[in-house]
């Protein structure tokens, strides 16, 4: 009888688990994890990945995702709502001739009337989808130059660091929440992150 | 001094860069058909044309406006015969009139680019200017009737 119990209760205990892999700390509140906080992942394929989940926390904030949809009105807000008034993509996601982005958004945010501006305002094009889009499948969106406007990575790199439109994200004034950490700091995980192999999340794409 | 070109007139104004141009059109230079409605972009009452682009008034600074040319309804046409005009007159368009005004420039920035709009193109150009009327159903006819058959 005793021997069966031992029998039951080693069957019930399964394989040992294998252990988790060290992960960086946390970053503080509003704050990115910095590339050399990965080195704690031996393997480049997981530390690349890791790095873009990081990234993925600037690329799927709503400053972000609300000018990359999937249709043609772009997004306002922190629960993207459509935007009022109702636009439309346009020429080069510009707006159309009578309703231009350009119409009410300036090369710089107006306080007075809280509406953000940046140079180049414009939407996405329309192989860019980012919104209710996953990290992974976003990064391999990003890593495709049939629909990344036939960048490499290199020159994403660079837009990221530099870009104008990129950079109002950091700044989006009238009390609009900001993406985590700042346009430097995700260029440079982006940087490490093509080091490490450019390696995209693997996770169940939608 | 801001020099820029208002209604084909060249015009030197004395105003802060960040001024909206609603502003200098209203106060500074007593060019009152362009309206303020909401004053953030979002009912189009102020729209102008900037360089023939239709632009808010009420948010863009002056300081944008330097040395390019500005069209108020005032100077859509000198003498009112824009076919906006004299479709809006035919067809009584405004009630009230506050937002006609805007609904015109903007009808005008489609029509320039547009001779012969759809109903849906034109409901879509004209979604940014609000009609707290609701004459929405004749200002598309007016808009039809001006545009090219």
């Amino acid at each position: 009888m005793r021997a069966v119990m031992l029998l039951l209760l080693a069957g019930c205990s399964g394989p040992a688990a294998s252990p988790r892999p060290p992960m960086p700390a946390p970053a503080a509140r509003g704050e990115l994890r910095t590339p050399a906080s990965f080195d704690v992942i031996a393997d480049p394929s997981a530390r690349s990945q890791a790095m873009f989940a990081e990234i993925g926390r600037v690329l799927t904030h709503p400053r972000c995702v609300n000018c990359h949809p999937a249709d043609d009105s772009p997004r306002q807000g922190e629960l993207h709502a459509m935007h009022d008034p109702p636009v439309v993509r346009g020429a080069g996601g510009r707006g159309t001739a009578a309703l231009p982005c350009a119409g009410c958004h300036q090369d710089r945010n107006v306080e007075l009337a809280r509406v953000p501006g940046a140079p180049n305002w414009h939407l996405a094009p329309s192989q860019m989808v980012w919104l209710d889009r996953s990290v992974g499948t976003i990064c391999t969106q990003i890593s495709d130059p049939q629909r990344n406007g036939g960048k490499t990575l290199a020159q994403i790199q660079d837009h990221l660091a530099h870009d104008s439109l990129v950079a109002w994200g950091w700044d989006p004034g009238s009390g609009r929440a900001r993406p985590p950490g700042t346009q430097a700091q995700l260029a440079a995980l982006f940087q490490a992150w093509m080091d490490a192999g450019a390696v995209c999340p693997q996770e169940t794409v939608k | 001094m801001i020099k820029l070109t208002i209604n084909g007139v060249a015009r030197e104004v004395d105003a802060e860069p960040d001024m909206p141009v609603l502003w200098v059109l209203r106060d500074l230079l007593g060019l009152t058909g362009t309206k303020y409605g909401c004053g953030e972009a979002l009912c189009g009452a102020c729209t102008v044309h900037l360089d023939g682009e239709p632009v808010r008034a009420c948010v863009t600074p002056i300081r944008r406006a330097a040395g390019r040319a500005l069209t108020t309804i005032e100077g859509l046409s000198p003498t009112g015969q824009h076919p906006l005009q004299k479709a809006w007159v035919e067809l009584g368009v405004p009630q009230c009139g506050f937002c006609q005004a805007g609904q015109i420039m903007s009808a005008a920035a489609l029509l320039a680019a547009n001779a012969s709009p759809s109903d849906e193109e034109i409901d879509r150009a004209l979604a940014g200017n609000i009609c707290r009327c609701g004459t929405y159903v004749r200002i598309r006819a007016a808009v039809r009737k001006a545009a090219k058959p």
